[in-house]
């Protein structure tokens, strides 16, 4: 894989190829590790960042849940946590609604991989928060408000 | 260069849990500094597993993840003594790699 990745970079010159994937969705896990998506983690809304994820209209579901806490003290370190029973799922992403980029982080999971993570976010104040799920091709989401008493930006 | 990562591994009924914890600032880029210069932005942003040489976690973080990030997931397979190893990369270039066996 890591040859055919190497092969995959030199092809498309690094930027080019890799960003015009990236941008067309996430990429599958497998094939290539994707380059970072620039697109995404620059976006300013919640709109834009799924539009940068390929996400259109991603459908609620019950499947998919996120665990965190109703109320952060800290918004420095809010630990945040996706969980899903849906099959084949391909990618995790966690967005912060409030945040300058709505963006935190996003996985893409190889096939054995079990659809759980957990890990720690920085939030402004309080916002909702976006669990969304890529599963076998269709993408779903979950939302939680999380409410911030200090927030995690401030200087 | 960074500090080593914690990492634990377990492996259990067939999955493997692993724990990361790892060494980095995670500047976003907004804030401001005592004599109120930006900070500029300096965080990780790709983070990989291997298990035994196969990939089993692909990640990008973006400016929000917490300082000394942390992160767990879970895959199936694996058994103690595999060899598990976590690499990252950072906005500025920086790597770090580091390994365990699972437990």
């Amino acid at each position: 894989m890591n040859n055919q990745r190497r092969e995959i970079l030199k092809a498309g010159g690094g930027l080019g190829l890799f960003g015009l994937l990236a941008a067309a969705g996430l990429i599958t896990p497998g094939e290539a590790r994707a380059e970072w998506n620039k697109a995404a983690f620059d976006a300013k809304t919640i709109d834009e960042t799924l539009k940068a994820l390929g996400a259109t209209a991603p459908a609620n579901s019950a499947d998919v849940q996120l665990t965190a806490p109703d109320i952060a003290e800290n918004g420095a370190v809010v630990p945040v946590g996706v969980v899903s029973t849906l099959a084949g799922v391909e990618a995790i992403a966690i967005l912060v609604e409030k945040n300058p980029n709505p963006l935190a982080a996003s996985f893409m999971l190889p096939v054995g991989t079990e659809p759980s993570v957990q890990t720690r976010v920085k939030m402004g104040q309080t916002s909702d928060v976006y669990a969304l799920v890529k599963a076998g091709g269709k993408f779903f989401i979950a939302k939680k408000e999380i409410k911030v008493t200090l927030g995690g930006c401030g200087g | 260069m960074a500090d080593p990562m914690k990492i634990r591994a377990s492996a259990k009924d067939g999955i493997t849990e692993v724990k990361v914890l790892m060494s980095h600032e995670m500047e976003t880029g907004q804030r401001k500094d005592s004599s109120g210069n930006l900070v500029p932005a300096h965080f990780i942003t790709e983070i990989t597993a291997e298990h035994n040489g196969r990939q089993v976690l692909a990640g990008q973080f973006g400016t929000a993840i917490s300082k000394n990030p942390y992160l767990a997931f879970k895959f199936k397979g694996g058994a103690k003594g595999d060899k598990l190893s976590v690499s990252w990369v950072d906005s500025k270039g920086d790597k770090r790699t580091d390994e365990v066996q699972i437990a």
